[in-house]
């Protein structure tokens, strides 16, 4: 059976990303209460940005939406990860 | 030729405007509105990251963070985004009373996350935790301020537009109004990913 339709998922298929999303937040939760080692700051790094490509590509359309809109969120999201990172990085942050 | 005409009858069957781009200028401008988002928060979690160390005689962030309970609320908020999604979907199949009943359950959920920050902001507070306490306190109140008004602001739009749905009083494109509304929404909850990982889950 399809989850996708003209518009995006279907409510089914939205309520599977809501769940895979849920699992995501728990092993989030998980790194808190268990020693990951030096697999602790990757492996958070790596499920944030898993979850907020999963909200932005499917609850909010990216996925099935024109380009243009994907260009206009990405570019304001890319020009800030720049200014910032370049921002923190002269205040020594990284050091 | 004939295709046009019918598509610029369906369009207007919405409601919607024939643009030059053949897209909603709403909804672009509603990206291009969260694409200058990203400038707002990143400066507000950037300063966090440069100050959270920066305790002064206030408490430590890992001695006042209640994991459990901040946990609680992310989860209220990211199954408010489901509920938000479903009532764009409901709103796509033209089905009024699920729209409503979405964007009122979004509303409650996005009200018991507002909720749930005042409360921990009282508990730190009480705790000695205060707005000029620290550079901690200060970036930490502003940054998690900032997003709670936003979310704030999100409630008051989906009741609204819950209101005019209501009143039969939509002008345009209904199904394209909840879907604008619901990228805001959206945002908000993806703000709050960014939030949770690197203010509450990475020790300062």
């Amino acid at each position: 059976m399809s989850t996708a339709t003209e518009h995006g998922l279907t409510d089914g298929g939205y309520i599977k990303v809501a769940i895979i999303l849920a699992i995501i937040t728990a092993l989030e939760v998980s790194t808190y209460y268990v020693d990951f080692g030096p697999f602790f700051m990757p492996s958070l790094m790596i499920m944030m940005v898993a979850k907020f490509i999963i909200v932005v590509s499917y609850f909010m359309h990216l996925k099935f939406d024109s380009k243009l809109f994907s260009f206009m969120f990405y570019a304001g999201l890319v020009l800030a990860l720049g200014c910032y990172f370049a921002a923190l990085a002269t205040f020594q942050f990284f050091s | 030729m004939a295709d046009t005409a019918v598509h610029e009858a369906h369009d207007a069957g919405h409601g919607a405007h024939v643009t030059s781009t053949g897209l909603s200028n709403n909804k672009l401008a509603m990206w291009l509105f969260l694409g200058s988002e990203c400038l707002l928060f990143g400066g507000l979690i950037s300063t966090y990251m440069l100050y959270r160390g920066r305790v002064a005689n206030g408490p430590h962030p890992n001695q006042i963070y209640d994991i459990p309970f901040t946990s609680v609320s992310s989860f209220v908020l990211l199954m408010s985004s489901l509920t938000m999604v479903l009532a764009v979907s409901a709103a796509q199949r033209r089905n009024d009373q699920q729209t409503n009943l979405w964007l009122l359950v979004t509303a409650l959920l996005g009200s018991t996350f507002v909720g749930g920050q005042v409360y921990e902001f009282t508990a730190f507070y009480r705790e000695g935790l205060g707005f000029t306490t620290s550079l901690f306190s200060s970036s930490f109140y502003t940054l998690t301020g900032f997003h709670g008004v936003h979310v704030t602001v999100g409630v008051i739009m989906l009741l609204v537009t819950r209101s005019i749905i209501q009143k039969k009083r939509v002008t345009g494109d209904k199904a394209e109004s909840v879907e604008i509304v619901g990228l805001y929404w959206h945002f908000v909850d993806v703000v709050w990913i960014i939030i949770f990982t690197l203010v509450y889950l990475i020790p300062a």
